[in-house]
């Protein structure tokens, strides 16, 4: 083939060159700015070369974040793909009460994410709250604000409250599309329920529910608002994910340095956790090719 | 295998059917005698797949009875029923094996190990699938993924009948053939009973030992694919059946001759026809002549098919189809058609009469 160079066909790209530079790359460059220096205030800024790299990666206190963020996000997972999934094989197939179920259970994904808090923290509320008021009158001993447990567990059921829809949703759009025929041609093999879930609709969902376990991961693992509300981190740093950690250590502290350095590194970890799933994606894609 | 019985049967989708035309399957009696090959031909929506689900048990009908060997089924569940039936769109389990796929009906009746290998080895042969048991089914092509289907009912020795709903539309047409082939040869190596619906006569009659011929929802008419081109029982067999479909021609019937337009038609026997009487007479069956006696048509235009030609006529501004030779001429001047006695059938309000000597 013969190509026709043209060196002016760059002029074709530079638009989306300087939209992406203003929206994206020079805001993250500051930041990259920021992590290599230190100031003392009066806008003067000496270099520190990666020492806020090194001092993020000996703190305790980014380890810690780091590990109940990731089993923030693995116990909403464990929890929000088979529920979803379950909620998804149960609803009605068609008619009125399909498309009623779907209205509804798009109402939490619809409600923004501070109202989703508020919700949530008022509900939990032991003097005034509708859950937290019940569960202390029949004698169960429950306080999301000093207590670890009922913090996590509440931040827990919030969430599979606010997002199991969204797997379900999903899962139910993979549902849908198998035909017919399948569950007629299991019948004649006389599969059982199981092996009907295992082998015909598991396999037809496995695309959906890959995107949806994406998404919920890259979510979850971002989560700021309504932990932030309910919670506030606490008690003590009892529910303090990463976000809420950057937020203080930026604005509460103004560390700009380290907190600089620590989002650097939020942002590759969920780079590299995205590109995993991204080609564990695409090799699945291409083994079916075969 | 089994002979199968309908009884009386009609099926109606609606919950209180009023009239006939509520039901999408009018009253019906019939036996599929055991170990032959049936192909259920009709147009979309005459109800040949409504017939196919209650043999099959995924529909119940609304009257009637379906017996298996004189016990009635109508009621039981498609599992108990033991019959095997090919979709349309190929079914196959996606994440298992070839071997896996045809393994699983039997697996899901407990058979032994053993026993399982030898009929899927088998099986395998027969569809001609030995060379690629171990592959994933979900990368395989759609003849393929359709055999597997094919298998999967075959693998159980002694199902009662094998179903098939169209099960060529998705297949290329130069598998088609070789898949038809190749279920023939099974079906006259194995003595299944199979049921075959399509919409496409070539397929029909390929496949079949009898054609049953549905129209709105009523069978009009079961035979061979030489009866059914000879002696159509109603017109729709005859406009359906063959290509170009039959003529028809508005005709009035007084004993052994059949008036159309002016023209006298002898019928070579004598038929006693009320109602709305006409002549059909297939294209194979329609001579050309130019000059003297036959009814007055005019051509149209002249289709070269590669076997033979096809003359489009129009009769009293009516089209009419003949067929000529390939190696025919057609002269210009052609200004008559007369028919070959016996290719006429004459039809009151629709339905074949038989004629006396």
């Amino acid at each position: 083939m013969n190509k026709t160079v043209n060196q002016k066909a760059w002029f074709l790209v530079l638009p989306v060159l300087v939209l992406v530079a203003f929206s994206a790359v020079i805001p993250l460059m500051t930041v990259v700015n920021y992590s290599v220096q230190d100031t003392f205030g009066n806008n003067q800024f000496f270099w520190a070369g990666l020492s806020w790299f090194e001092d993020m990666l000996s703190s305790d206190r980014m380890w810690n974040a780091l590990g109940r963020q990731l089993m923030f996000s693995a116990i909403i997972l464990a929890i929000e793909v088979p529920l979803g999934i379950f909620v998804a094989l149960n609803m009605p197939k068609g008619g009125f009460w399909a498309s009623f179920c779907l209205v509804t259970m798009s109402l939490p994904l619809l409600i923004p994410w501070n109202v989703v808090g508020t919700i949530w923290q008022i509900f939990g509320r032991v003097d005034i709250g509708l859950l937290g008021y019940t569960l202390d009158a029949i004698g169960i001993d429950y306080n999301y604000t000093q207590d670890t447990l009922d913090a996590w567990v509440t931040v827990i059921v919030m969430d599979v409250w606010h997002w199991t829809s969204l797997v379900a949703l999903l899962a139910y759009a993979g549902l849908r599309s198998i035909p017919d025929a399948y569950y007629q041609a299991a019948k004649i093999d006389q599969a059982s329920r199981w092996a009907v879930f295992r082998y015909i609709e598991l396999p037809k969902m496995a695309g959906v529910l890959m995107i949806a376990i994406l998404l919920r991961f890259m979510d979850s693992f971002m989560i700021y608002t309504e932990p932030f509300v309910v919670t506030g981190g606490g008690p003590g740093n009892a529910t303090t994910f990463l976000s809420i950690d950057l937020v203080k250590m930026a604005l509460g502290q103004f560390d700009l340095g380290p907190a600089a350095a620590f989002s650097l590194m939020y942002f590759l970890v969920i780079m590299l956790i995205s590109w995993v799933f991204y080609t564990v994606m695409t090799t699945l894609d291409a083994r079916e090719g075969k | 295998m089994a002979k199968i019985t309908l009884d009386n049967l009609a099926h109606s989708y609606l919950p209180k059917p009023r009239s006939e035309d509520d039901f999408a399957l009018k009253e019906l009696n019939h036996d599929w005698a055991d170990g032959e090959a049936y192909a259920l031909l009709g147009a979309s929506g005459c109800g040949k797949s409504t017939l196919l689900n209650i043999i099959s048990g995924l529909l119940i009908p609304s009257q009637g009875r379906v017996l298996f060997d004189g016990v009635d089924v109508t009621t039981a569940p498609t599992a108990d029923r033991n019959i095997a039936q090919v979709f349309q769109f190929p079914v196959v389990y996606d994440t298992m094996t070839v071997r896996e796929n045809l393994a699983f009906p039997l697996k899901n009746r407990g058979m032994d190990t053993a026993e399982i290998t030898r009929r899927v080895q088998k099986v395998a042969s027969m569809i001609d699938m030995e060379d690629r048991l171990d592959r994933k089914a979900r990368g395989l092509t759609a003849d393929a993924k359709q055999k597997i289907s094919l298998g999967r009912g075959m693998v159980r020795e002694d199902v009662n009948a094998l179903l098939f709903d169209e099960p060529l539309t998705v297949i290329d047409p130069h598998m088609k053939w070789e898949l038809r082939t190749q279920l023939k040869k099974l079906h006259n190596d194995f003595g299944h009973t199979m049921i075959y619906v399509t919409h496409d006569q070539t397929e029909a009659l390929t496949f079949a030992d009898k054609v049953v011929v549905m129209y709105d929802g009523r069978v009009v008419q079961i035979g061979t694919p030489q009866e059914l081109f000879e002696r159509p029982a109603h017109t729709f067999v005859g406009y359906f059946i063959g290509s170009p479909g039959m003529n028809l021609f508005d005709a009035q019937i007084d004993g052994r001759t059949a008036r159309v337009g002016d023209t006298s038609v002898d019928l070579g026997q004598s038929y006693t026809a009320q109602g709305k009487t006409q002549i059909g007479v297939r294209p194979e069956f329609i001579r050309l002549q130019s000059g003297g006696e036959g009814i007055p048509a005019r051509i149209r235009r002249v289709e070269d098919v590669g076997r033979h030609k096809i003359v489009r006529l129009d009769v009293e501004g009516r089209p009419v189809s003949a067929i000529a030779g390939e190696g025919d001429t057609i002269p210009a001047d052609i200004d008559h058609i007369s028919f070959a006695p016996e290719g006429v059938n004459v039809y009151a309000d629709d339905w074949r009469v038989e004629g006396r000597a």
